[in-house]
């Protein structure tokens, strides 16, 4: 009755959304009894030995120079030798870029549905159920595993990490044997994107601009202040389609769904689509000219008036904040 | 070179979401269905590699009720040569079930690309691109931004979490498409037009066991009131007097 997690790793650093996805099979694993095994496929081992204090009580390693970069039929190959080895009775992934792109291969293979990003698994009420938004966030769907094992990814940000000090992971080779000569679709190099920034999916707080900015010229308003507060800076569709930032920066339902613990929104009017992408944030702070704009109905705190005056004097605020502790 | 693409009707983003009767899927009435915005991209780029290579024929793939002639119809003025309709009625299948299906109808074709939107704007599950290609036994990249072919291999970048992956591959490859890849044209009236003349042809889909069942939908629950801490600069350090001490957030 064992849970099976994918440990992601890139540049041989375990991400943090593999340490989530532990922690909730350390949850899941107490309800089933069982326990939690994590599989990895590296070029060398990442420090698995460590994860044993995010959750995890053993760790399967396949080895090989293909998994360098993200090999994505490689790695499939390896989980799948994992689930076949240890018939775990649920396999946990991160809905990251590489868990969106690997566990629906792995359930293809294993010819079991997935229930992808899911933001809430409850084990316990006669096999287990999975909760995961759909429309963006506008509804949330309930969902059933008729065959086992149940194959789920986890929505970044969610899901509680767990810290057993003291406790290390045994790590044991995973034997695979991996498709082809090499990588049908090869990773030739990856570049990080200009300024590096944490993606909008991971980041803790997120300052995002919509049209009240008045052109991409006065974005430097909105980096100021999530300079200041360590925040992520998004955009709304609006702003994105008008060209006057990237589409990575999008939040909303054909950009990106975010939970943060803060999410400040500087001249966003709300437009279901954009609440639909940010509404499951902790705590939403809405700084606009208009009190009868939508954004106020899903904000906990809201600011009315002009963004040119208040947001800086909130980078003002937070600085002064920073400098006293 | 023979491209697919498969293409999938949703309700409009600007759609509120009412639940039906039984109490688990989306109640239709009112609701207004679009080609799915992820999916646009990946008609455009079909044509634009049908335009490049000055040949070929593409072919627009759906699943599902009646209803999707119109969002076939849609591929068809914007360029597509014909179109396959999967009839499928009843409750939304789920995403293994419908690649099983697809795969089924690409296998035949015999196609060099094979493309899908990153992912549908409403189940927002992501898995139909991937899982088609691992049963056709295909490479396959998911949410591509930028696309580029050079005899028979692409080369594509797909954003990961700060990074972007520079990928390539041989044909024939499965590819999702992100937004941002390219601008998806308007139809003309003149495809308008040529659309009413092309053929869309009707395949009977028999679909196996469901292999996730969706027992609920809800929606959200509601966020407790907020309130309007004050107009103008003024009400800063009571807003961030909160955020530290109420909620506790910086």
């Amino acid at each position: 009755m064992s849970v099976l997690v994918f440990i992601e790793q890139r540049d041989g650093q375990v991400r943090p959304v593999s340490r989530e996805a532990l922690g909730e099979a350390t949850r899941i694993a107490a309800a089933i009894g069982g326990p939690v095994i994590g599989v990895c496929a590296a070029a060398k081992d990442p420090g698995l030995a460590a994860l044993g204090e995010a959750g995890a009580d053993r760790v399967l390693l396949a080895t090989s120079d293909r998994f360098a970069a993200y090999d994505a039929e490689g790695t499939a190959a390896a989980v799948e030798a994992a689930v076949r080895g240890v018939q775990p009775v649920v396999v946990l992934f991160a809905a990251s870029a590489m868990g969106k792109d690997l566990a629906p291969r792995v359930a293809a293979k294993l010819g079991i549905g997935l229930a992808s990003d899911c933001t809430k698994i409850d084990p316990a009420s006669g096999g287990l159920t999975a909760t995961r938004p759909v429309y963006a966030g506008k509804a949330l769907q309930q969902v059933r595993f008729p065959k086992t094992p149940a194959l789920l990814s986890l929505r970044p940000k969610v899901f509680a990490q767990v810290s057993r000090a003291g406790t290390s992971a045994s790590v044991e080779p995973l034997a695979v044997t991996l498709p082809g000569d090499g990588p049908r679709a090869r990773v030739l190099r990856v570049s990080a994107v200009a300024g590096g920034k944490v993606d909008l999916t991971e980041s803790e707080i997120i300052v995002s601009g919509g049209r009240g900015l008045k052109g991409p010229e006065n974005f430097p308003l909105i980096e100021e202040l999530a300079g200041a507060l360590g925040a992520t800076v998004g955009a709304s569709r609006a702003v994105v389609d008008a060209g006057w930032r990237p589409h990575h920066d999008q939040v909303g339902q054909t950009g990106k769904t975010v939970s943060p613990k803060l999410y400040v929104a500087v001249g966003i009017s709300g437009a279901i689509q954009h609440l639909a992408g940010m509404s499951s944030s902790r705590c939403i702070v809405a700084i606009n000219k208009d009190p009868d704009a939508p954004i106020f109905k899903v904000a906990d705190y809201g600011v009315v008036g002009d963004l040119f005056e208040i947001v800086p004097a909130l980078t003002a605020e937070v600085k002064k904040l920073n400098a006293h502790g | 070179m023979i491209q697919v693409v498969c293409i999938k009707q949703v309700a409009d983003t600007e759609t509120r979401v009412k639940v039906a009767a039984d109490g688990k899927h989306l109640d239709p009435a009112g609701v207004t269905w679009i080609l799915n915005p992820y999916y646009e991209f990946a008609v455009e780029q079909a044509l634009r590699v049908k335009e490049k290579l000055g040949a070929g024929e593409v072919i627009a793939l759906s699943l599902g009720g009646p209803g999707v002639q119109t969002t076939l119809r849609n591929a068809l003025a914007m360029g597509a040569d014909r179109a396959i309709h999967l009839r499928h009625e009843g409750a939304a299948l789920d995403s293994l079930s419908v690649s099983r299906l697809l795969a089924d109808a690409i296998r035949p074709l015999g196609a060099g690309l094979i493309w899908f939107g990153k992912q549908a704007v409403d189940d927002d599950a992501a898995q139909v691109g991937p899982m088609t290609a691992t049963l056709l036994d295909l490479p396959c990249v998911t949410a591509i931004a930028t696309f580029e072919l050079e005899g028979d291999q692409v080369t594509v970048e797909r954003e990961v979490e700060g990074a972007r992956e520079v990928v390539e591959a041989k044909l024939p490859a499965v590819l999702t498409t992100d937004k941002g890849l390219n601008e998806p044209r308007y139809a003309s009236l003149k495809g308008i037009m040529a659309a009413k003349k092309k053929t869309i042809e009707d395949v009977a889909a028999a679909p196996s066991e469901p292999n996730l069942e969706v027992t609920a939908l809800a929606p959200p629950p509601p966020r407790a009131a907020g309130r309007i801490v004050g107009e103008g600069t003024a009400a800063v350090p009571v807003l961030v007097k909160l955020l530290r001490e109420e909620a506790r957030v910086i």
